[in-house]
C-alpha cells in the first residue's frame, strides 16, 4: 500500500478530508478546514486534537511509504508542540523520515497555513513497521 | 494538590454528564464526545466508537490521533478545572503513547490529572481506556498555557453565563 492509497484506504483520514499534493520540494498533505474540526469558535481555530491527528497521519502516511506490506505501521507514540493558533484555512503537513530502523521509523512533521516559515505545529514520533 | 481552601471557578460544574463542557465545542458536538465526570484537579470524558474514527482498517482500530483528541480535551477540561477564575487556556505540547490497540467497537474513555499549576503553564497527565481504568491503551503528558488568548470562546461564555445563574 502506497501513502495515497492509504489516505483513500483510512476512514479517519476521509473523515477529516486529506488529501496529498507534489509540491516542489516534495509531497504534503493538505488539511481542507471545516467548520465542524473547530475547538474554539470565537477565534476560531481548529481543536488542538485535530491538529495533532493531521500530524500524526501525515507522519504515519510516510511510514506507510516505507514498508512494502498491505500492514499499517503502529504508532509507538508521537508528540505535538502547538506553536500557534490553527486558523479557518488549509493546513499543510510536511513528512520528514528521521531514522529508518529494521522495526523502527522515527518520524519528524511541520505543519503550517500560509507560510512554510511560520509553523503553527511539530510533531514527531516512533512508528513499528 | 487538592486543597481544601482552594477555589475553583468551576465548582458549580463539578459532577457528571455536564454538558456545557463539550456542547459549544463544534469538534466535540461532530464526534460525540461526552463528560463522564469532572471535579477539582480531573476531567473524565467519553468518545463513543463510531466507523469514521478507525484508523487501521484490518483491524477496526481507532486511528491514534483520535485518543489525542480526546485526551486534549480530557486535559483541557481538568486545567479548566484546577483554576480559581474562567481563564482561555491553550494546549502547549501533548505527547501520548499507544500501549496497546483499542478494542474496536467500543467507547473511549479518557481521564486526565492537572497536577501542578504555575502563573503561565499548566500540567497535566492523563490515561485511557475501553473496558478498565486499570488497563490503559494509552497514556500521555501534556503542558496548557493560561490566559492564552483574550478572545472568550463560546464554552467560557457559556459557563460564566451558566455560573451566574447557578450562584445563590
Amino acid at each position: 500500500m502506497r501513502g495515497r492509497q492509504a489516505l483513500a484506504a483510512i476512514p479517519y483520514s476521509r473523515f477529516l478530508g486529506v488529501r496529498r499534493e507534489v509540491e516542489r520540494d516534495g509531497l504534503v498533505c493538505v488539511l481542507p478546514f471545516r467548520d465542524d474540526l473547530v475547538g474554539n469558535a470565537a477565534l476560531p481555530a481548529l481543536h488542538g486534537g485535530v491538529v495533532g491527528a493531521f500530524l500524526e497521519l501525515t507522519a504515519l502516511v510516510a511510514a506507510i511509504d516505507l514498508v512494502d506490506s498491505d500492514r499499517v505501521p503502529k504508532p509507538i507514540n508521537f508528540s505535538v508542540d502547538y506553536l500557534r493558533s490553527v486558523g479557518p484555512r488549509d493546513t499543510r503537513g510536511r513528512a520528514e523520515i528521521v531514522k529508518q530502523g529494521r522495526r523502527i521509523a522515527n518520524v519528524r512533521v511541520l505543519a503550517w497555513q500560509d507560510d512554510p516559515a511560520k509553523p503553527v505545529a511539530a510533531g514527531i514520533g516512533n512508528f513499528l513497521l | 494538590m487538592a486543597d481544601e481552601t482552594q477555589r475553583y471557578a468551576l465548582t458549580a460544574f463539578f459532577g457528571p454528564a455536564r454538558r456545557e463542557m463539550v456542547d459549544h465545542i463544534p469538534h466535540c458536538r461532530r464526534i460525540g464526545m461526552e463528560v463522564v465526570e469532572i471535579g477539582p484537579h480531573r476531567a473524565i470524558v467519553r468518545l463513543p466508537f463510531r466507523d469514521e474514527l478507525v484508523g487501521d482498517p484490518a483491524r477496526g482500530v481507532v486511528f491514534g490521533g483520535v485518543i489525542t483528541t480526546l485526551l486534549d480535551h480530557a486535559g483541557g477540561l481538568a486545567v479548566s478545572c484546577s483554576l480559581a477564575e474562567l481563564t482561555p487556556i491553550a494546549t502547549l505540547d501533548l505527547r501520548i503513547d499507544y500501549l496497546r490497540a483499542a478494542k474496536p467497537g467500543l467507547a473511549l474513555l479518557g481521564e486526565a490529572d492537572c497536577y501542578k499549576v504555575t502563573s503561565h503553564v499548566a500540567f497535566v497527565r492523563g490515561r485511557a481506556w475501553d473496558v478498565s481504568q486499570d488497563d490503559p491503551f494509552a497514556t500521555c503528558v501534556g503542558t496548557f498555557m493560561l490566559g492564552s488568548n483574550p478572545r472568550e470562546s463560546p464554552m467560557l461564555r457559556a459557563l460564566r453565563e451558566q455560573q451566574a445563574k447557578e450562584r445563590p
